[in-house]
């Protein structure tokens, strides 16, 4: 007998293979097409008097690209035409750069706000405020008072990145067990080295939780981030493409985005694991 | 006639001279003498509610080398008591001198003992310990702190776990790693705050003994919660009786110390043979009596 973990394997192959199949037949060339009398207005329209194909790319064109994409990911043939390998490295760049700093401010400052009743309180109707705001939402006003394009796109991943970090590391802080506090105490253990060994020890599977979700929702707003501001970026890629008109390169970059999303999850996944403490 | 001198009833009014001379190391009636000893405990209350003191007028001390064990229902401000005079907590009124000097917070010349061990779980046995002492003694350098954390980790004997995480221990062990946490930083004094509360009555049986022995051989000043009278009964030289706060006729009454019992068995008793020794029923009778009609009513 297979195991619940090969089965699940097979099963997963199983539905990627329907997928690829049902995609492969709605994308066979149509058989019957608009038909127009006079082929300059065909071609106009984006038909032909010839046999068409459908705009959507067939798996095999995918296939192909994915293919030729892979085994160049880092030419440069100048701003329009650059390898994803490099777009991705901006991407990356940019949101590890807006992550760390959001992690900078939001983990000393939520450290603070989970210690202190008095902060919590104050802090608490302006984190209400700016939390549900679109980090989007900043872009003009970053643009208007950064004046760099690239910076600006930073700054919003840092102002998405910052509050699940800074909202769970308040509560993780807060939440440390009265007891390990105590033996603290009981110990004279001075304040830093409180924090530093006590605090957020017991506090980091929350932090990095928080820490996990930002980095989601920053991965989510680098493409829309890029897509506005252009040049590089894997987000300025797919908005390219578009604009090329290459749907197999959008497929293709909508698949490394979601990999590469997968990814980082996957590492902060292992991170929380190492943190995490069994009481 | 046994039970008659056996305990001195501190806070009744009728207490004999005889009485008071034959317990001679307890509590001597307030306001006639200043108590005195290494731990001074003075006219400590404390109130949650205004004018409802869970706790008023408690006044006790401790002799340097002594056990002295509190036993009462839950709610009476045991632990509250505890707290103070760890400093994790301010009484509302009265003071608390420790060697001649006021307790004003959390020193290292307290160990505490609690109740659920408290062992950080993401350290070993190994770190736990090592936390503490680095605490103590932080210019000592990383090898002698170790040897520091191997001895007392020896002690309780738990060499084998020592670099087991908590979780991997067993209640009885943890609650091990805790007392040698508190023993390893030296303190003048221990606090235990119903140390063997949660472990079951074998592993309980071990680890007192294995405290008897330490806080012999260490000499160690020891002020203990428990609910057992019979763990009361062993380990303590003197036993602190608390009631609870209660509403009667003429008002409400808080809570404090009724009686403070004068264990008259010899020291050197065992577990074993706990049971056996004179005036042991009498002395076990008299607190089960006390928590049952007493502690609570009036």
């Amino acid at each position: 007998m297979l195991s619940l973990k090969a089965k699940a394997r097979v099963l997963s192959a199983l539905i990627l293979a329907v997928f690829v199949g049902i995609w492969y037949l709605a994308t066979l060339p149509a058989a019957t097409g608009p038909q127009y009398a006079n082929p300059e207005y065909a071609a106009l329209m984006g038909g032909s008097t010839a046999a068409k194909t459908g705009g959507m790319p067939s798996p095999v064109a995918v296939g192909s690209t994915v293919i030729g994409l892979l085994a160049h990911p880092f030419y440069d043939n100048g701003p329009n035409d650059k390898g994803f390998g490099i777009q991705l490295g901006w991407s990356l760049a940019r949101v590890m750069a807006g992550f760390i700093l959001a992690c900078l401010v939001a983990i000393p400052l939520g450290y603070a706000i989970g210690m202190s009743p008095l902060l919590s309180l104050a802090f608490n109707p302006f984190i209400q405020v700016l939390k549900p705001i679109s980090p989007l939402a900043w872009m003009p006003l970053a643009l208007y008072t950064i004046k760099d394009a690239s910076m600006s796109g930073i700054f919003v991943i840092f102002v998405c990145s910052i509050w699940p970090i800074l909202v769970n590391t308040a509560f993780g802080v807060g939440a440390v067990r009265r007891d390990w506090l105590n033996v603290a105490a009981t110990l004279e253990v001075k304040p830093l080295r409180k924090a530093f060994q006590v605090v957020l020890p017991a506090a980091a599977p929350t932090i990095l939780t928080g820490m996990r979700i930002s980095m989601g929702i920053a991965w989510l707003v680098i493409v829309a981030v890029e897509m506005l501001v252009g040049n590089t970026g894997i987000g300025y890629f797919v908005w390219n493409e578009w604009n090329n008109l290459s749907l197999t390169n959008v497929i293709f970059a909508v698949l490394v985005i979601g990999v590469v999303g997968m990814l980082l999850d996957l590492a902060f996944g292992r991170l929380q694991k190492a943190v995490t403490y069994v009481e | 006639m046994l039970s008659e001198t056996m305990w001195s009833e501190v806070s009744l009014p009728n207490t004999t001279p005889a009485d008071t001379s034959t317990a001679a190391r307890s509590v001597a009636p307030k306001k006639v003498n200043p108590v005195r000893g290494f731990l001074k405990i003075e006219g400590l209350s404390k109130s949650y509610v205004a004018d409802k003191p869970v706790f008023a007028d408690v006044s006790f001390s401790l002799d340097k080398g002594e056990f002295v064990c509190i036993i009462g229902h839950s709610g009476c401000g045991k632990t509250t008591i505890l707290n103070v005079l760890a400093g994790l907590d301010t009484a509302t009124s009265g003071y608390v001198f420790m060697d001649g000097r006021e307790v004003a917070g959390p020193s290292l010349d307290r160990g505490v003992v609690f109740q659920n061990h408290a062992l950080m779980p993401w350290l070993t046995v190994r770190q736990n310990i090592a936390f503490a002492a680095k605490s103590r003694f932080p210019d000592l350098p990383a090898a002698k702190i170790n040897e520091h954390v191997e001895k007392f980790v020896a002690m309780v004997g738990l060499s084998h776990a020592i670099d087991k995480k908590p979780s991997q221990l067993s209640g009885g062990m943890k609650q091990r790693v805790g007392i040698a946490r508190a023993f390893s930083i030296q303190p003048k004094m221990m606090l235990l705050d119903e140390p063997f509360g949660a472990l079951d009555a074998l592993t309980r049986g071990t680890i007192q003994d294995e405290l008897m022995g330490i806080v012999r051989d260490t000499h160690q000043t020891v002020f203990m919660i428990t609910h057992d009278v019979d763990e009361a009964i062993l380990l303590s030289d003197r036993i602190l009786l608390m009631t609870n706060g209660t509403e009667t006729g003429n008002g409400y009454k808080p809570g404090g110390i009724a009686e403070v019992v004068v264990n008259p068995l010899p020291r050197e008793r065992t577990r074993a043979t706990l049971h056996h020794l004179d005036g042991y029923y009498e002395l076990r009778n008299h607190i089960v009596d006390f928590l049952v009609s007493r502690a609570k009513a009036q």
